[in-house]
């Protein structure tokens, strides 16, 4: 009998307040231990927590993001339990009336159930709830650092609609780019600020009954998760054909060994006792309130990229490139609107430009005394030549007033100097040789200095004729026309 | 009207507290009686009626996203059992 998987996922991800959720500390990753904490997220007895409204905001936000309902009341409601990184005994989130429900996400991804090339994964909701503090284990004890306690944490909960690793991975970094370009979190993985709960059982194919829910805690890496449901989905369906039964439990990930191991069942499973939180007053958003969440709605990754497609008739490889970089796409709209050829307007931007900035940045890090903090220390803001620049330079080479070559050499000197393409053009005599009797000059010396290749040629190896090509190039510094220059030698050695 | 059946021990557990076999008897018989008069409102049709969220009629009471000074660190590790590095120590998890 052959099986599938059905994944759940519950994405866990740190929003982008200057605050926390509760209390003024600071929402800050990597500050001394316990500097970042106060009374409230403490726990201390007798505090008044108060929800930070940017927070009720990023989170309305995500639903527009994720398709979602905007419910126009919601509460937060405590979730007990008793663990040291929760210093109240329990967690403040949202149970039953979560501020979004029942979007979906859409993503490429070529898989069962999806059309096009395009898979959908259904929201169940994205609800907002608290961080707790971060414990570290030493060889007799265990050491907490409050700072993270208390940090707005929003809960991405999907229905089971993936069916495979690979799936997984490609929804989580769909969602992730979403996030991140909405303005919503950084999702830095480093700094812990996405983890994920995947929820996965097997079922015979064709069946519709779920089988056992298996829960995989606390990832935090998307990579890992799909390493998880590598070990974890071929596990179930062995499981299930030696004829074990599953039973519903929790299993850890272990990744330096690449296995799960049970960590409890059903049997001792929590028992939260969620009842409304008697210190928060409910959020009932009105339609001014809403109305300016939504002002705020970017538009999203694989729709931009569709419409880079669409409107510039860039290939997909392009527009992959704008929709994971979202300044460069924007540098490459700024100036290909006006672009008579805009595709060779995004080969400037991604194979030159890109590319260049990249080095500079690479060299940079190498300097001694550079600044690790210090990202982005190199990008579009630096350049010293404007986008304009870009644009007059493609129509050189279109007009076939500077070769190819040249061109190059042209973009190399206006990235360094901020020279307009016309200037350094006419300083380096960079144009384009069109005078037929100057190139026949060069392809007269070529001829006469490279007798093996012209004996090859006529011996009939046809391609000999470029490395004669790349001589008279050569000879003009580069500045014949190459298509004239083929011309030529080809009529000057078959006479 | 009999209350609908208290597990003492259960309860007990998840508020961690320690009892003895008189107190499990003792607060047993105490909880019993409160769970009796619940069920004499649950006599009352509320199916119609919304749940109640807060007994407070207020909505969207918030506070603006903005740093305000937290606690010296002393003064937050005052009430530790212990610390080390910064941390507050405790006796090792596991799960």
């Amino acid at each position: 009998m052959e099986y599938e998987a059905v994944i759940g996922l519950e994405t866990h991800v740190q929003l982008k307040t200057k605050s926390k959720m509760w209390c003024g500390c600071a929402n800050q990753y990597g500050a001394e231990p316990n500097t970042n904490v106060c009374p409230v997220c403490l726990g201390l007895p007798g505090v008044l927590p108060v929800p930070n409204d940017e927070a009720l905001r990023l989170t309305v936000l995500t639903g527009f993001l994720l398709n979602c309902e905007i419910p126009r009341f919601a509460k937060f409601d405590r979730k007990s339990y008793f663990y040291p990184d929760m210093p109240k005994n329990y967690q403040i989130t949202q149970y039953d009336k979560p501020s979004t429900a029942n979007g979906f996400v859409e993503f490429e991804f070529n898989g069962s159930g999806s059309t096009d090339g395009r898979s959908r994964v259904r929201i169940t909701r994205a609800h907002l709830e608290e961080d707790v503090g971060k414990s570290t284990h030493f060889e007799r004890n265990s050491g907490l650092d409050f700072n993270r306690a208390g940090v707005p944490l929003m809960e991405i909960v999907s229905e089971p609609d993936i069916t495979s690793a690979d799936m997984a991975y490609e929804y989580l970094n769909a969602l992730k780019e979403i996030l991140v370009q909405g303005g919503v979190s950084d999702c830095d993985m480093e700094k812990g600020q996405v983890r994920c709960d995947v929820n996965v059982s097997v079922r015979p194919v064709g069946t519709k009954e779920l089988g056992a829910k298996i829960e995989i805690k606390n990832m935090n890496s998307f990579s890992g998760v799909r390493r998880a449901l590598d070990y974890e989905i071929p596990r179930q369906i062995e499981a299930v054909k030696r004829g074990e039964k599953l039973i519903q439990s929790t299993r850890r990930w272990d990744d330096v060994a690449g296995i799960t191991e049970q960590m409890r069942t059903k049997e001792d499973a929590h028992d939260y006792r969620y009842f409304p939180d008697p210190d928060l007053m409910p959020s009932a958003p009105d339609e001014a309130w809403i109305a300016s969440v939504k002002s705020r709605v970017v538009e999203l990754p694989e729709a931009r990229k569709q419409r880079l497609m669409r409107e510039y008739q860039l290939p997909a490889g392009d527009a992959e490139v704008f929709k994971s970089n979202v300044e460069l796409g924007n540098y490459f709209e700024g100036i290909a609107k006006q672009a008579k050829n805009p595709k060779a307007v995004a080969n400037w931007v991604i194979n030159n430009l890109q590319a260049r900035i990249a080095e500079v940045s690479m060299f940079m890090m190498v300097e001694p005394g550079f600044n690790q903090t210090q990202m982005g220390f190199f990008g579009l803001d630096d350049l010293k030549f404007k986008p304009e620049a870009i644009l007059e330079l493609v129509n050189l080479v279109e007009s076939k007033a500077i070769s190819h070559s040249a061109a190059q050499q042209v973009f190399a000197e206006m990235f360094d100097t901020g020279k307009s393409p016309a200037l350094i053009v006419q300083e380096k005599g960079l144009a384009q040789v069109s005078d037929t009797g100057a190139i026949e000059k060069f392809c007269d010396e070529a001829i006469a200095a490279n007798p093996n290749p012209v004996a090859d040629y006529k011996a009939g190896k046809l391609a000999a004729l470029n490395s004669l090509k790349g001589q008279v190039m050569k000879l003009s510094k580069g500045k014949a026309n190459p298509a004239l220059v083929g011309e030529i030698l080809e009529r000057k050695l078959k006479s | 009207m009999a209350a609908p059946n208290l597990d003492v021990k259960y309860v007990a557990h998840l508020a961690r507290l320690q009892l003895t076999p008189e107190e499990e008897k003792k607060f047993g018989e105490q909880l019993g009686h409160i769970l009796e008069h619940i069920e004499k409102l649950n006599q009352l049709d509320v199916s119609s009626v919304e749940p109640t969220a807060h007994a407070v009629p207020l909505v969207n009471v918030t506070r603006r996203d903005e740093v305000t000074p937290s606690l010296p660190h002393e003064d937050a590790m005052r009430n530790a059992p212990a610390k080390r590095d910064g941390l507050f120590i405790v006796p090792k998890i596991v799960e």
